[in-house]
């Protein structure tokens, strides 16, 4: 019978992972409703900037109180899993601490996991302190209300929780408090357990290993359902990021084709399509649901992790206006996990007569963006806001012919006099005399 | 003023070293003609043979691309690029980050490739290779607050060459709060300069003056015929106008020594 807690560890362990599998693979299912692009080439320099910005944390340090915190709990997650290894091992064989033959090595592995959970905890608590005491700006903003607030302390209250157990289950773990040694942190809690017969903190032991494991496994699956899928596509989503400079936007090709025809005085306008071509239907201009996005920017919007830190560059949001990056980007999962539930519910996307513009990006945000690339440049592992921005405001004026009045006068002194102010091109020179 | 255009070039045989494209702004808006007045006095001080498009120059089709008109930015591309082309133009200099970005960014794609440079990167180029001094002048001793523009700053990564030039005015250049790759937007960009800003508590461009008036300069030098608009409304909202001047980074240079 000793064999049965070997067996519902393994149990408990397969399950997690099968859905973790599974949310994996309806993530990358989601993210391939987008739009090709390609951004297969400088590898080189893609791995530098993913080194330096999701493996360094280049830019989280941009704001130094909370940089320094998350690379505290970076690292500890990071450096704290590799005792998740010994714990499945010991779950799966019944062996209790299997890399203790390692001795010296071994007690120098869980003294620094023990500074670091507790590192790791004192962050945790000034995190929250920041959400929920401090009240920061960045975290009160309108779209921050309800689920994503929650979400936010719920991860906190786990890595909290995760890391107490951690501790206790190293402080009632007799055996390991008599060898004296990588007991640094929890040598310290022992004595609080002191006076408890043997029994008892064999249970109190076993009960918070228990839970420490499976409250790893429950947050793996968790990630899927909360913002928190950064710790995980902060790697790929800076890998895959913009190389080209931050003022470029991308020409149309579709356009280019219709420009270099019009502007082709061989070209016959009536001409009948030449064979084949007859069947493709039009190409729609610009973004009015996240099945016009490219594949980056739908990864992009899985990976935010709604720190805000866009949004308060933004000068639009800083003065008041609806626009705010952070929701683009939330927006946009949000479209993009309703489509998803729509085909797993009828195998393939049923027309729901919704979109990402009007039903969760309204049109006066779209026209409050200035394009000034603060929030691309804010963004600490390369999320661009901007291109959703720009790309939903060429549908707007391309296939709605929506743009404010404003902009429609601009645009016709463009066409017709080559400049956005009603003045003469032949003027143009007037200055020299002036 | 003596401003000879491509055509004149052309007809006479010559080939230019560079091509300063004036812009809309640089052409018809009235603070900004100054700016151009004092670039083209500043690239005669320095012996640079130039010459401009003139009655050929077009809008570059950044405000109708950041509002969305794709049809309509590269329609103008196309032209433009035509007209360049036709000239064998090599290297452009402007005094507008918005037609430095589109000419340098996005016409290569649609066919036209050209050494395309701010106009405080070709005036440092000039003050580098001996070509062109600078003095402080009237201005020296004054304290200098710079307003980064988007498009030259976050947009393209020049920081320095303006901020070089401005320090060889014998200045103090002091920053703002929000500076470099932090700059705040002068709120002009993605064609918001010509349309009213949406709803909100203050203006973009009042914010932005006020990050300025904080550092208590004597002058805002910017770089950016738009960014100067804004910041001259900002200051007069602020009815600031006779503490704080707002003046191009060419201006400082040419009006240094009553060019």
């Amino acid at each position: 019978m000793a064999v049965i807690p070997n067996i519902i560890f393994a149990v408990i362990l397969f399950a997690a992972i099968f859905f973790f599998v599974r949310n994996v693979r309806k993530l990358i299912r989601n993210i391939r409703i987008g739009k090709d692009v390609d951004r297969s080439d400088n590898k080189p320099e893609r791995f530098r900037k993913m080194a330096r910005i999701a493996l360094g944390q280049q830019k989280m340090v941009v704001r130094p109180v909370a940089g320094i915190l998350h690379i505290i709990v970076y690292l500890g997650f990071i450096i704290i899993n590799i005792e998740v290894l010994e714990i499945i091992i010991d779950g799966l064989f019944g062996t209790h601490r299997i890399f203790s033959f390692l001795g010296g090595f071994y007690a120098v592995l869980i003294g620094s996991f023990e500074v670091l959970a507790l590192l790791v905890l004192v962050s945790v608590i000034v995190f929250w302190v920041r959400r929920n005491i401090i009240r920061l700006q960045r975290f009160r903003k309108p779209e921050m209300k309800g689920w994503p607030k929650n979400d936010g302390n719920f991860i906190l209250y786990f890595e909290m929780i995760l890391m107490v157990l951690f501790l206790v289950m190293n402080a009632t773990d007799v055996s390991f408090q008599q060898m004296q040694a990588g007991n640094v942190v929890s040598g310290l809690i022992a004595p609080l357990f002191e006076g408890l017969p043997g029994s008892t903190l064999h249970i109190i032991e076993r009960s918070a290993w228990w839970l420490h494991i499976v409250g790893i496994l429950v947050f793996l699956n968790y990630l899927y359902y909360s913002k928190h899928l950064h710790i995980l596509l902060a790697f790929p989503n800076t890998y895959f990021a913009n190389l080209n400079p931050k003022g470029r936007m991308d020409n149309l090709e579709a356009v280019t084709k219709e420009v270099k025809l019009m502007m082709d005085p061989n070209a016959d306008p009536f001409a009948a399509p030449a064979e084949g071509e007859e069947s493709a239907p039009p190409e729609k201009f610009g973004v009015s649901d996240v099945a016009d996005l490219n594949w980056v920017q739908l990864l992009n919007a899985y990976t935010c992790t709604e720190c805000g830190r866009c949004t308060s560059e933004c000068p639009a949001s800083q003065t008041g206006k609806k626009l705010s990056p952070r929701k683009i980007m939330m927006d946009t999962r949000d479209r993009l996990e309703e489509v998803g539930k729509n085909i797993d519910n009828n195998g393939t996307f049923v027309e729901d007569n919704k979109s990402l513009l009007d039903n969760y990006i309204t049109r006066e945000e779209l026209w409050a963006c200035t394009s000034c690339n603060a929030c691309v440049e804010a963004c600490p592992v390369s999320i661009d806001p901007l291109s959703i921005i720009l790309d939903m405001r060429r549908y707007l004026v391309m296939e709605q012919s929506a743009a404010p009045a404003e902009l429609n006068n601009m645009m016709t002194n463009i066409e017709n006099n080559g400049a956005p102010w009603p003045y003469n091109q032949m003027d143009r020179l007037n200055w020299k005399n002036e | 003023m003596k401003v000879p255009t491509m055509a004149e070039m052309m007809a006479e045989g010559k080939q230019p070293e560079v091509l300063f494209w004036v812009g809309c702004a640089g052409s018809f808006d009235d603070r900004a003609k100054k700016i151009t007045k004092a670039l083209v006095k500043l690239l005669d001080k320095a012996n640079v043979e130039f010459a401009v498009l003139g009655t050929e120059e077009s809008c570059t089709g950044d405000p109708a691309k950041r509002a969305g008109n794709e049809f309509l930015f590269q329609m103008q591309a196309v032209t433009n690029i035509e007209v360049l082309n036709a000239y064998e133009i090599k290297k452009i200099v402007t005094a507008c980050p918005h037609c430095f970005n589109t000419l340098k960014n996005e016409y290569p794609s649609l066919g036209g490739s050209y050494e395309v440079m701010h106009h405080t990167q070709f005036l440092k180029s000039l003050l580098e290779e001996g070509r062109l001094s600078i003095e402080g002048g009237k201005f020296k001793g004054k304290r200098i607050t710079y307003h980064d523009p988007c498009y030259l700053g976050r947009a393209n990564g020049i920081y320095e060459a303006p901020r070089d030039l401005i320090r060889k005015l014998d200045v103090e250049l002091v920053e703002m709060r929000k500076c470099k790759k932090a700059g705040l937007c002068c709120g002009a960009g993605g064609a918001q300069m010509f349309k009213e800003p949406e709803k909100g508590d203050k203006d973009v461009n009042v914010e932005r003056t006020e990050q300025a008036l904080e550092t208590r300069a004597d002058i805002i030098a910017a770089g950016c015929p738009f960014c100067n608009t804004m910041m001259t409304d900002g200051v007069k909202s602020k009815e600031k106008e006779s503490e704080i001047a707002v003046m191009d980074v060419a201006e400082l240079i040419a009006n240094a020594e009553d060019l």
